[in-house]
């Protein structure tokens, strides 16, 4: 009851003084939404890279004068291999469409007596092949087939783009973190200031008897709205940009990879938001008032 | 009730508050402090309400050595004693039944409680009617009055007051003394500090008087 009576007065306070109110949750909720974002693009991103992750393949380029009978008679082989899911081969004429119809070069191809392309049987691995290991063993063991001139695993580049995204995560774990401080350090400067301007009522409360414990209550409630209100910006401000991104970010996806859904904050990433900045206004109350109550003595 | 023994006080820079001053108040007497200001009248009220430290000599309250007092305790011993001041002392940002129910409020009282002691005590103090009112909106008798209201509701064993007719006009002020009387008689010890001589004598209770620090009456 009297704890309820305290938040809901400290709410009351902030209130009253509306315009400081305003801008500390405004430099409160930037600081936490800006975390949130970063949070959200490396979701996102790691979110593709799983989907690129299935898309493994193991390229066979055969050898110039191995016959179409060959590279059929290869296919119907690596079709009965245990570890592989499916193949397809791209006989010379084929892969000069293909060629001609992407690249743009087919004029230039014309230009050549003969079709410089090699054939190709593209080997598609089972799902149930996950690891680099057993990648790079299948791998091996196709290489030494006598009809493949080169064997090629095309994982190098997803790897190369995981390396950066671990890079990036650890990034956006440095910045939150230095926000988060941030956010203590701004509510815990706001709380002083609340403190000051209510030296009088703390010196009055203390003569009349109030622990520490009674005069922080309402200040520490104080920090807990001012980090709630910014988590509760912060969200909008998140959800509101992510929807502005959306459309832009899902051509981009879609021209790469297919239909690719933008993530935004789950319901429980939004309850740990609000939580975790309750807390920090917490913590930054509570880090000034132990240091700044004991202070406060009559005269 | 209160109890000095050989206490000295010194600031930085007043040298000597108070000199080796010793007495007894018991257990529901009345007693005025009085001395030219500067004599060391608020010294002597602020080391029995623990806002100061003696120098040397000791201070007992109800038996209890304030000098071997923790910060934590504190709190609970300023409870027992109401305080009243020259200025007051109100939150002016609050109506006249918060400013009383302040010391119920921090002792844990429920809100039914704080009502009802609230309204007993306003009745006491003639403020019937004023409950809803701030203080800067009231006269500096009845703004004294809502510090006693204050510094009574919650029954305390000891009363100080540092010059609490300060700023009241003298018939103001024996309303006050009238006030102060009558928690006496309900048992009540109240330690007055005044430069008001006129008031002591005609109370007829025991003078202390300060001179340049020393007990030089009492």
């Amino acid at each position: 009851m009297v704890h309820l009576q305290a938040l809901l007065f400290s709410l009351g306070q902030q209130l009253r003084t509306p315009f400081s109110s305003v801008l500390t949750i405004a430099v409160l909720s930037i600081s936490i939404a800006l975390s949130g974002l970063f949070y959200l693009l490396v979701k996102n991103v790691t979110h593709l890279t799983g989907q690129l992750e299935t898309s493994n393949q193991i390229t066979l380029f055969l050898g110039q004068h191995v016959s179409e009978q060959d590279g059929e008679r290869l296919q119907r082989q690596l079709e009965k291999h245990r570890n592989i899911q499916a193949t397809r081969l791209i006989t010379k004429a084929e892969g000069l469409k293909e060629f001609e119809s992407y690249s743009g070069f087919g004029d230039a191809l014309k230009a050549l007596n003969s079709n410089p392309l090699p054939m190709v049987v593209q080997v598609f691995p089972r799902l149930s092949l996950t690891t680099q290991q057993q990648l790079q063993q299948l791998l091996d063991e196709l290489k030494v087939i006598p009809v493949v001139s080169v064997a090629k695993l095309d994982m190098q580049w997803v790897q190369r783009l995981k390396a950066i995204i671990v890079l990036i995560e650890r990034g956006v774990l440095v910045l939150a973190s230095i926000l988060a401080f941030a956010v203590i350090f701004i509510t815990g400067n706001t709380i002083r200031l609340e403190l000051q301007n209510r030296q009088q009522e703390v010196v009055i409360a203390k003569l009349v008897g109030a622990t520490n414990g009674f005069i922080a209550r309402p200040f520490l409630y104080s920090g807990f709205w001012y980090g709630f209100l910014a988590g509760i910006f912060a969200w909008l401000m998140i959800t509101g940009l992510m929807k502005l991104l959306q459309p832009p970010i899902e051509h981009l996806t879609r021209l790469y990879l297919g239909y690719q859904e933008v993530i935004f904050l789950s319901v429980m990433n939004s309850v740990i938001l609000l939580a975790v900045s309750s807390l920090l206004g917490v913590v930054g109350a509570w880090g000034v008032l132990v240091t700044q109550l004991n202070r406060l003595k009559p005269e | 009730m209160i109890k000095f023994d050989h206490v000295s006080k010194g600031y930085a820079e007043v040298s000597d508050a108070l000199v080796n001053v010793s007495f007894t108040i018991e257990k529901g007497e009345m007693a005025f402090l009085t001395g030219h200001s500067g004599a060391g009248k608020s010294t002597l009220l602020k080391l029995i309400a623990l806002v100061e430290t003696v120098s040397r000599g000791q201070v007992f309250l109800d038996g209890q050595n304030l000098n071997r007092v923790s910060e934590q305790e504190i709190p609970f011993i300023r409870r027992k004693m109401g305080l009243i001041f020259q200025d007051y002392k109100l939150l002016n940002d609050r109506t006249v039944a918060d400013n009383i129910a302040l010391p119920l409020l921090i002792a844990g009282y429920n809100h039914q409680d704080i009502k009802r002691r609230v309204r007993a005590v306003l009745d006491k103090v003639g403020l019937v009617g004023k409950e809803k009112s701030y203080p800067l909106s009231l006269s500096g008798g009845e703004q004294q009055r809502v510090g006693i209201a204050r510094a009574v509701v919650n029954k305390p064993s000891l009363i100080l007051a540092d010059e609490p007719t300060g700023n009241l006009d003298p018939e103001l002020s024996i309303e006050v003394m009238r006030l102060f009387k009558q928690f006496r008689q309900v048992g009540v010890t109240v330690f007055v500090a005044t430069h008001d001589l006129s008031q002591v004598v005609e109370s007829g209770c025991r003078q202390l008087i300060l001179d340049q620090g020393r007990l030089v009456s009492g």
